[in-house]
């Protein structure tokens, strides 16, 4: 049995999936990829892990915030963080400006794509470890 | 909620049950309980919904005035957002369903256990949480469907942080000192710079359109001559593809339009067409005319999508993603812009796809035809 910690890594975009696995193997984590929301869906099946990143959109402008909730039903005790490029600068809401909207969608962390890879590792331990 | 019930039995018991019990959904703030208010006629309860209407009413249809039903009239008249839970006996069940047809939420038979009670509860409470998250969301204009600024620069972001992070990569010799080890990321940096070009062309596009009629050039063009243009400079990708380009029709269809229009129909429909298809596929572009307008119809033995899928492809930023598309660079702009450009001159798009088979794009445009003897260069 290994005592790496499992992440499941959803992203449409092959380029992010590919660093982004890279970065968290070398951080010592194992990653399931999945390159869909539908493919994310399947993994949860059958596969509990102990924590996820969610792309925002992938199949539809908001399958994050559904995998989110289709996630926290299964296993409400996996932390998830949701990484974007939507960028909230633009001045133009997308839903995640306020704190009430925080709230309702259930995520536990919102992560600009552009972060280094030092503060994702951060911000995992944290999470992982809370 | 407002209990209307002639047996007291029934409204203390609901006072009981509901005292404590609270619902909790994964996108509510916070859990909602229960305040409950009582009345034993559908007069009563008709007085009190006047003065301060609740969420909830949860109404016994065998009332001693006027029954249930009038209740629920009322209501369904002057507050349609109460959401009516009818109590009813096994005995009047065929009544239950008859009310749920008439505007009723739910019913629950009486006699009910506090289980029963509380979930039907549950539901409600769920309903009336989402009715107005969807109030809300429509008020202030927010549609689920994102801006197209945020949208634009996640597409825009997207490449540049892909292409940094290789960048990155190979910064740190991530895969060693030897430089051929970095082929893909190379090649990968170049694909995503390249759709990232092709996005800013669709942009230009776009505002170039979007421009003031008065910026409009109208002068003669030939739709022939036009397609060929895009015909060549597909060409190379064509032939990398190995897929055949054909134009049929006529030599001249002469049309009073804004070349930039018709260029950006026909690149976007025929590159499309050699993109989406099958290595050693055909295309096949018609151009022809009649007394209401002229008809461009450009035919792949493609990649062809589900019919729900065609539904929403003139959107801006809808790309049909699947397993065949995913290496298909795109910005996502391309038959939103043919759209409009469509719209502008009060024409039609319309598409017929088959999967595994091809697609053909069809556009209409009411515009006055000419022919070559009855006009002069």
């Amino acid at each position: 049995m290994s005592d790496k910690k499992k992440i499941l890594l959803a992203d449409d975009d092959v380029d992010y999936l590919f660093q982004t696995k890279l970065h968290l193997k070398q951080a010592g984590y194992e990653v399931i990829q999945a390159e869909s929301q539908r493919e994310a869906e399947e993994v949860l099946q059958s596969v509990k892990p102990d924590l996820a990143i969610y792309d925002l959109m992938m199949e539809t402008e908001d399958s994050g915030f559904i995998l989110c909730y289709k996630t926290r039903q299964k296993y409400p005790d996996v932390p998830i963080i949701i990484a974007t490029a939507v960028a909230s600068e633009t001045g133009v809401s997308f839903g995640l400006n306020t704190e009430e909207e925080q709230r309702w969608i259930k995520a536990d962390l919102y992560l600009e794509k552009g972060i280094r890879k030092e503060q994702l590792h951060k911000e995992i331990d944290k999470l992982l470890n809370s | 909620m407002l209990v209307v019930d002639d047996e007291p039995g029934i409204c203390s018991g609901v006072q009981r049950i509901l005292q404590r019990f609270t619902v909790s959904y994964p996108f509510m703030d916070e859990d909602r309980g229960f305040k409950i208010h009582e009345a034993y006629t559908g007069e009563d309860a008709i007085d009190f919904i006047k003065q301060s209407p609740p969420d909830i009413v949860l109404l016994d249809n065998k009332l001693p005035g006027i029954q249930g039903t009038e209740v629920l009239e009322y209501i369904n008249k002057n507050n349609r957002d109460i959401i009516v839970m009818i109590i009813t006996s096994y005995a009047s069940l065929e009544l239950a369903v008859k009310a749920t047809d008439q505007g009723a939420y739910d019913f629950i038979p009486k006699p009910f256990t506090p289980q029963e009670l509380k979930s039907a509860m549950e539901n409600v409470t769920k309903n009336i949480f989402l009715r107005s998250m969807t109030k809300r969301l429509n008020k202030e204009g927010k549609e689920v469907r994102f801006q197209f600024l945020s949208v634009l620069s996640h597409e825009l972001k997207s490449p540049l942080n892909a292409v940094e992070g290789y960048l990155q990569l190979m910064q740190e010799r991530q895969a060693g000192h030897d430089i051929s080890g970095y082929d893909q990321v190379i090649e990968r940096s170049l694909q995503r710079i390249k759709g990232m070009r092709t996005l800013i062309m669709d942009l230009l596009d776009l505002t170039k359109i979007q421009s003031d009629e008065k910026d409009k050039k109208y002068e003669e063009v030939n739709l022939t001559e036009t397609a060929r243009g895009a015909i060549e400079s597909i060409n190379p990708y064509a032939i990398q593809k190995d897929v055949t380009v054909q134009l049929h029709g006529e030599e001249e269809v002469r049309v009073y339009v804004d070349p930039n229009d018709m260029e950006i129909v026909l690149n976007n429909l025929i590159s499309n067409a050699v993109k989406y298809n099958y290595d050693g596929g055909q295309v096949d572009i018609t151009i022809g005319r009649d007394e209401d307008g002229v008809r461009i119809q450009v035919s792949d033995t493609g990649i062809g999508m589900k019919k729900e899928d065609t539904e929403k492809l003139f959107q801006e930023f809808v790309r049909i993603k699947n397993d065949q598309t995913k290496n298909i660079t795109g910005s996502g702009l391309g038959l939103s812009i043919v759209r409009k450009v469509v719209d502008l001159y009060g024409g039609r798009i319309d598409v017929d796809s088959q999967p595994e088979k091809g697609s053909t794009f069809t556009v209409f445009l009411p515009i006055k035809t000419y022919k070559s003897e009855t006009t002069t260069l």
